[in-house]
């Protein structure tokens, strides 16, 4: 046996050393000189095909890098791509989701792909500073503003919503749907067993958290870090209101005032109802405590709606939904939204994608199926549930702030600038400090100064 | 006394690898180093020289210092750990026991899966919730009438860190043990044979004379913990995702450089890291070397 | 003999314990692997399913087979490659070398030890500009990585043989080339069999330059299995059936080549 295997061995030896040594003989002139090597050679040979094809036509196909990889997110891109592959039956779609961390390792894979100068032809990001302070500044997008006029989505989409998808009045990306942030989960049942009602101040709030404080059940479930970002920017609206919420993003609104910092001292105290073992719960972990009976609240998105109903619990009876106390009339969203690469390799391809995405088709194939609701303001209602159809009215008709968590208000460096200063306050509870931080991240990567 | 011919064929056959590694190691840590110095931050590069400015933030930075006091506990639980455990079972699967073969499996094979396997497994297993909400070992403890051993891991204060370097132990302690037993079956039976002649106890015989002819798997041993330890990334995020308590210098650099696109700032993290590694690893290459040597 | 394993045997209890730590994890794994997705619950975790279906393990095949192909396109030539090339350097480092090759030495295992996080960029930018993108690039990030490994196993095997081996086969005018190839070669098996492994696992096991370097059609297996878990909501079952799946290969090789490994350390490639 081992003679076989040493002669198998051997062969692919002499192979190698042969081409190596033709390789290594070579002037040093590392990268001109590696497409020489056996490797490249061959696959040379496989990749012709491709790229045959790319250059006959630019519409031949279409890459879509997104991080929608699993559950709802998933289905409702392939319900999309469906509407898409109905469409334009003639371009190939090409799916790129990467998962990982919230779109972690996707952003990374985006990134070393962009600076490598290989773009996908359309991707994923958070409407808003996310696109704007990283891919609109790095040049990598193209305005949209001719497929607005064209497509006549001015109309369709929320006025609120236009300005903060612009950069100096042009836009850079279609909006698929809508995430509300500020929404407190609560258990009906464990509010009527202990007389509360739905707060909507924060002194209501503290006062329901007392008394439930005093039973076996945790006030307010929390997850792992990110979602303690997500509750902390629920609280900064809740307690600032959203004019002064909004002023921390433009500059308007002091960072070092005692208004934030009351604010920053609400969120410890609320933190002070939480469960012991937060650090190590996902957001799942954390919404399953509510709908199990375990804890009264969780503030959450409303993906978690999504994941109710998967788990079979029935709205209004085993969850109810209000916005975050001291948010009534707000609605803090985000959005998923799609690019156009600036040197995008398929570019009548990205543009057919892109007015999929737009479209009233597309986005009643994806909302309903993802569990948001559309970015357009004429889809049928009646394609979505009970807490879906409350969002699509309060959309509608209440005031619009951005989310800082998911990329709505501020750029990628201050976003985890925040970010960090949120973790060191988690260690050593230091409110000054945070303070004092999150000043400090305005200065560096925000408008401050 | 080589044919010239040979000499240059020597030469030859192992160029392609000095080339390789020159640009794909060597190259890149240059690119790197270039990164650190300078000012960039965002999407698209910018080499506008900053200087030392970047070491100097880090210096600075309480962040940083959290990632410095992680990786010495975790370095310190995980390697004595594995190193101990790893030795004590070489030495148990040394005395000819039956069923050797199967022990030897089962120890080593966490090598053969990866973190993002095992780091939610752990993650599950080391769930700190309490009362009624009790899961994992701790659930495991309580219904074993073991509740002293109940505890909080990876959510400890300070000392968190130590529960994920568990898990590390779990994975890489098979390997040590490898590496130790391959080495006490290296050991001369008269060697042995002598010491038992002269009285000496079995705990003495592996104190005095098993010990130190195994010095060099130690020193092996050593490095491959040690550099594994000082790179942790994958395991931290599969247990317990992305926290600040449990930050090391890897994440750090990761998420700077990816989700922050402060590029500069993460490529300094990334050479500070790999100075610690050499300062770990320069003196073993040059006490092997030596040792050849004088051989 | 009899005796002497009679007094040992208290040392099962030892390690019995350890078997069941080292157990837990996978118990866990396969446990969950057969529940379904309203049965997943920390708090009955440990619990045995109510039903064996296979349900799970069939769907995470189903979306993790074109993968697994990847891999295993991927892993076995880059580990081969990768060990011959070691093979070859630890050959010449230790046995032929030539002025210098004692710095050249520690300077191929010095790339052992790099943070792979700090150098994807200039990586996937070197890679496009050379054109080597795709399953091509990532097997070559592997075999030019896993050169350090496999020449440092090598040439501490061949440095532990002595100079007389080869002495004679030059007295008798025997090439370089046909001295590594008659005599050196049929020796390293053992050697071989543990860069092997190693290359295999680590290679097999990697995310982090798969998913940079490969598009979604080559992804291999960690890829996939990585993204089954989605970013919002995971179904738990199906991602632990699909874990095992991902891992069966690695666990097979080292149950079945587990004492060969262990052999082939024992043969010297380790010393230093």
């Amino acid at each position: 046996m081992s003679k076989k295997i040493l002669y198998s061995l051997l062969a692919m030896l002499i192979l190698t050393a042969f081409v190596l040594t033709a390789c290594g003989s070579a002037p040093a002139e590392p990268a001109a000189e590696d497409t020489t090597s056996e490797e490249a050679e061959v696959e040379e040979v496989e990749e012709v095909e491709e790229v045959e094809e790319a250059e006959e036509a630019d519409a031949s196909e279409v890459e879509v890098f997104s991080w929608w990889t699993g559950g709802g997110e998933a289905a409702g891109l392939e319900a999309m791509i469906e509407v898409f592959n109905a469409e334009y039956p003639d371009i190939e779609f090409i799916n790129a989701a990467v998962a990982g961390g919230a779109g972690t390792n996707a952003r990374a894979v985006l990134a070393t792909r962009l600076q490598a100068g290989d773009p996908p032809d359309s991707w994923q990001g958070h409407a808003g500073q996310e696109l704007i302070g990283t891919y609109v500044a790095g040049n990598q997008i193209q305005s949209l503003n001719e497929m607005y006029d064209a497509e006549g989505w001015i109309d369709v989409m929320p006025e609120t919503l236009i300005p903060l998808i612009s950069y100096e009045g042009d836009i850079y990306s279609v909006p698929v749907n809508i995430h509300r942030a500020n929404v407190i989960w609560y258990n009906p049942a464990i509010l009527e067993e202990n007389g509360l009602e739905v707060p909507t101040t924060m002194d209501e709030w503290f006062a329901a958290m007392d008394t439930l404080q005093a039973t076996e059940v945790i006030p307010l479930a929390l997850g792992e870090q990110w979602t303690q970002l997500h509750l902390f920017e629920t609280v900064l609206l809740g307690s600032l209101g959203s004019d002064a919420y909004d002023g921390l993003w433009d500059g308007s609104t002091d960072w070092s005032s005692p208004e934030v910092a009351a604010a920053i001292d609400d969120f410890a105290k609320v933190l002070t109802y939480t469960n012991s073992d937060s650090a190590s719960l996902s957001w799942q972990d954390a919404s399953q405590l509510v709908v199990n009976g375990d804890a009264a609240f969780n503030v959450m998105g409303d993906w978690a709606e999504g994941y109710f109903r998967e788990l079979g619990m029935v709205p209004n009876e085993d969850y109810g939904w209000a916005p975050v106390p001291g948010s009534v009339g707000v609605f803090q969203f985000l959005s998923d939204s799609f690019t156009l690469a600036a040197d995008a390799p398929h570019a009548e391809g990205a543009e057919a994608w892109l007015k999929t995405a737009g479209s009233k088709d597309g986005q009643e194939a994806f909302n309903p199926v993802k569990g948001s609701i559309c970015a357009r303001t004429d889809c049928d209602p009646e394609l979505f549930g009970v807490y879906l159809q409350s969002a699509m009215e309060d959309w509608g008709s209440n005031t619009v702030s951005g989310s800082l968590t998911h990329g709505v208000v501020a750029n990628d460096s201050w976003k985890s600038e925040i970010d960090t200063a949120l973790g060191l306050f988690l260690i050593d509870q230091d409110a000054e400090a945070f303070q004092t931080a999150l000043l400090d991240a305005c200065v560096s990567s925000g408008p401050c100064q | 006394m080589f044919k010239n011919k040979d000499k240059y064929l020597s030469v030859i056959l192992v160029s392609p690898s000095i080339l390789a590694i020159l640009i794909f190691v060597y190259g890149f840590i240059a690119w790197s180093i270039r990164v650190s110095l300078s000012k960039w931050k965002g999407l698209n590069p910018d080499f506008t020289w900053a200087g030392f400015e970047n070491y100097v933030n880090l210096f600075y930075d309480p962040r940083f210092h959290i990632d410095i006091r992680n990786t010495v506990i975790f370095t310190l639980v995980f390697v004595l750990g594995s190193l101990i455990l790893g030795f004590l079972m070489a030495v148990m699967l040394d005395q000819g026991l039956r069923g050797e073969g199967f022990f030897r499996s089962i120890f080593l094979f966490p090598m053969a899966i990866s973190y993002i396997v095992t780091g939610v497994v752990w993650r599950w297993l080391m769930n700190p919730a309490e009362g009624s909400r009790m899961s994992g070992l701790n659930l495991l403890f309580t219904s074993l009438n073991l509740d002293f051993l109940v505890n909080e891991w990876y959510t400890t204060p300070y000392w968190g860190i130590a529960a994920i370097a568990l898990a590390a132990i779990w994975q890489m302690s098979g390997y040590t043990m490898a590496l130790y037993l391959a080495g006490l079956r290296a050991v001369p039976g008269e060697l042995r044979e002598a010491a038992r002649i002269d009285g000496a106890s079995e705990v003495e015989i592996y104190r005095r004379i098993i010990l130190p002819i195994l010095t060099p798997v130690t020193l092996g041993v050593l490095i491959i913990l040690g550099h594994t330890s000082l790179k942790v990334f994958d395991l931290i995020i599969a247990v317990a995702g992305k926290q600040l308590s449990l930050d090391v210098p890897a994440i750090y650099m990761w998420q700077t450089t990816f989700d922050g696109l402060f590029y500069a700032r993460g490529a300094a993290i990334g050479i500070l890291l790999l100075i610690s590694v050499a300062v770990l690893i320069i003196p073993y290459i040059r006490y092997t070397t030596k040792m050849e040597t004088e051989l | 003999m009899s005796r002497l394993n009679l007094r040992k045997n208290w040392l099962y209890i030892p390690l019995i314990g350890l078997t069941i730590f080292y157990l837990i994890p996978m118990y866990l794994i396969l446990v969950t692997g057969f529940k379904s997705f309203d049965e997943i619950d920390l708090q009955t975790m440990w619990q045995l399913p109510q039903g064996i279906a296979f349900d799970n393990y069939i769907e995470a095949y189903n979306q993790l087979a074109p993968y697994l192909k990847n891999s295993f396109k991927l892993v076995i030539p880059a580990a081969l490659i990768s060990s011959i090339l070691g093979s070859i350097n630890g050959f010449v480092l230790s046995k032929w070398k030539f002025r210098g090759a004692d710095i050249i030495f520690p300077f191929i295992l010095f790339g052992m030890f790099i943070p792979y996080q700090s150098i994807i960029i200039p990586l996937v930018q070197f890679m496009s500009a050379a054109g080597l993108t795709g399953l091509w690039g990532l097997g070559i990030a592997h075999i030019i990585y896993g050169l350090p490994i496999t020449t440092l196993t090598f040439r501490n095997y061949y440095a532990s043989l002595p100079q007389e081996l080869l002495e004679a086969a030059k007295i008798d005018g025997a090439s370089m080339l046909g001295i590594y190839r008659h005599i050196l070669l049929p020796i390293s098996i053992p050697s071989f069999v543990v860069v092997l492994i190693w290359q295999f696992t680590s290679a097999w096991n990697d995310f982090l330059f798969a998913v940079i370097l490969t598009g979604n059609t080559e992804w291999p297996i960690t890829v996939a299995l990585n993204n089954m878990a989605g970013s919002q909501i995971i179904s738990w079952n199906v991602q632990m059936a699909g874990s095992l799946i991902a891992a069966l290969p690695t666990l097979l090789v080292y149950i079945f080549l587990g004492r060969y490994f262990l052999r082939g350390l024992m043969a010297g490639s380790l010393k230093g």
